[in-house]
């Protein structure tokens, strides 16, 4: 058994609901929990934080936090959790809830040293105030600060986005972004928003009804036909690129990736930084050549890997692989049959347009 | 201005209740947390135990006690064991008695003010490394302060108050038992109006002071009281 790594297996039941997962998550990066309300994601974070207690065993990098005869209790694992609600101790200032977490870190070492994380989350001048005289986003960033401030070996993230508005989101999401880029510890985030796991996780685990359905890093997972014909309109894959040349006649910036290159929209990119590109299966198309007087300006060479069903009898969806890549295209058995391609063939796909997320 | 005898019974009412208050804070404490937390199914009966005092003519309270720790009872026969000799008409029983009679008053704020404080923040501190005690003394105490003030409060003025189970445990001692109530008692009993008038003038303004602090630290609590 590697050392390496998070290996749960948890079984629990409530009336009306069992949670039945047995998961291997990789110790780095940011693990998304994602499914519908109900599917039981905050319920395996609360399971690995030892707020709840499910029949199982739970070992990280090789350290048993629960098994038949352990069960180490929240307190004494060394991991950190972020509430929805924000759990910002309302009897004491912002500066002395970081203070209560870090007096009582978890690691000695302070990857984490106070000053410095309140940089990161730009809380500086909150300090002296109360929790009730803070607004949404600042609670949760002040709640994040607090987490970083135990200096855990894992942070736990329940939806640390759901009780702010859509703007507050907007605003806040930038913060999580940077924490992914800093963090060295893994993360273990749970969402139902696809746009929050497109621009967050490296990997992640899908859930229904207590159970996992599937479980794989983001670019491969989402492209599985399986699962993404459950997202409609929806379905998409997310690349990771590197920004290779920019044309500021136009704003734009070529976007490379392992197997293609693609014109984005240029958000002050600076030449040579790594972007998220979320490429929607609703704006690609197929064609059997590079089609040079479409307006339509990145056209990709690609494989076809797979084809299954979409969400409707007239629709088809196409897994195509490009480099390391994949991307998905949604169109109609119609469409599809008058190309006359099948599984194996090489064909061009149009990629209307690209979402940057990063 | 007062009397000799009313400032004794003043002053020694004032010492039993603060003793009475500071013993009921310790003991409701444990009681109140674990009534607040326990899904325990004996949880509803103990709270019915807790409150009968409320229900109770002060006199049955008194009674019983009384039994319970005259020379034949079962309380009585154990201090007589350790050399204590029988607690009814001393002051020691009266701090027994009052303690017993009171406790409701205490118990439930204190109990309101736990049940009142989010899940969320006991965890939150969980996570962040506070042990139970931790938990408890940083978290849960700070957040209850306003409980245990208003059950103090409530605590103080009712052993202030009492009446029935001070005539029945402590009958009437100068500078023992004889606290402002029976003392007020005595004087009607006497006929000596003058003096029954000057000490319920002052138990009226002590009731009300008492009431409205009450109210000043707890605007949204009034029916505790």
């Amino acid at each position: 058994m590697s050392k390496s790594g998070i290996e749960t297996r948890f079984y629990l039941e409530h009336p009306g609901f069992t949670l039945d997962v047995d998961l291997s998550i990789p110790a780095q990066g940011v693990t998304a929990l994602f499914g519908p309300s109900g599917s039981g994601k905050s319920t395996i974070l609360r399971c690995m934080a030892g707020l709840e207690k499910a029949q199982g065993k739970f070992m990280f990098n090789g350290d048993v936090w629960q098994d038949d005869n352990t069960f180490t209790p929240p307190h004494q694992r060394p991991i950190a959790y972020v509430f929805q609600e924000s759990a910002l101790f309302p009897h004491m200032s912002v500066m002395a809830n970081l203070n209560y977490a870090f007096k009582r870190r978890k690691q000695s070492n302070t990857d984490f040293p106070l000053d410095k994380t309140i940089a990161l989350l730009g809380i500086e001048h909150l300090l002296d105030r109360k929790p009730a005289k803070l607004s949404g986003g600042e609670k949760q960033r002040v709640a994040i600060a607090r987490s970083l401030a135990v200096n855990p070996k894992l942070l736990l993230m329940d939806e640390p986005l759901a009780a702010l508005d859509v703007a507050r989101k907007r605003e806040f999401l930038p913060f999580l972004e940077k924490l992914h880029d800093t963090l060295k510890m893994p993360v273990i985030y749970v969402s139902h928003s696809p746009t929050e796991v497109a621009r967050l996780a490296d990997h992640i685990v899908l859930l229904k009804e207590g159970q996992v359905e599937a479980s794989g890093a983001l670019n491969h997972t989402l492209s599985r036909l399986d699962l993404s014909s459950q997202l409609d309109e929806q379905a998409s894959v997310i690349i990771e690129a590197r920004i290779e040349q920019l044309q500021s006649e136009w704003h734009l910036a070529e976007a490379e990736f392992d197997g293609g290159k693609m014109w984005v929209r240029d958000m002050n990119f600076v030449i040579g930084s790594q972007v998220r590109l979320q490429v929607l299966a609703r704006d690609v198309s197929l064609t059997l050549s590079p089609d040079e007087d479409s307006s339509i300006a990145n056209t990709i060479e690609a494989i076809i890997e797979e084809v299954g069903a979409g969400d409707h009898p007239a629709i088809l969806l196409v897994r195509l692989k490009v480099g390391a890549n994949y991307l998905l295209c949604r169109l109609t058995s119609r469409s599809f049959h008058h190309l006359g391609v099948s599984v194996g063939d090489d064909v061009w796909a149009q990629i209307k347009s690209a979402a940057i997320i990063e | 201005m007062f009397s000799d005898a009313n400032l004794t019974a003043i002053l020694l009412t004032a010492k039993l209740a603060s003793i009475v208050t500071i013993l009921l804070l310790l003991i409701s404490t444990p009681i109140a947390w674990w009534l607040a937390r326990t899904h325990c199914r004996a949880k509803v009966a103990i709270e019915a135990l807790v409150a009968m005092p409320i229900v109770l003519p002060p006199s049955v309270i008194g009674f019983y006690l009384l039994v319970a720790m005259g020379p034949e009872g079962p309380v009585g026969q154990l201090t007589q064991a350790l050399g204590l000799g029988t607690l009814p008409f001393t002051f020691s029983g009266l701090v027994i008695a009052s303690i017993f009679y009171s406790l409701p008053f205490v118990v439930q704020p204190i109990q309101l003010a736990f049940e009142n404080i989010s899940e969320h923040y006991l965890e939150a501190a969980a996570t962040l490394g506070a042990s139970p005690l931790d938990r408890f003394l940083t978290i849960a105490l700070p957040l209850a302060l306003p409980g245990f003030l208003t059950g103090g409060i409530l605590g103080f003025a009712h052993t202030v108050g009492e009446f029935g189970v001070v005539l029945m445990i402590g009958g009437n001692i100068p500078d023992v038992t004889r606290v402002v109530s029976v003392q007020i008692y005595d004087y009607v009993e006497a006929l000596e109006y003058d003096q029954a008038w000057e000490l319920s003038a002052i138990m009226i303004a002590f009731s009300f002071v008492t009431l409205l602090l009450l109210y000043l630290f707890n605007p949204n609590k009034r029916k505790l009281a």
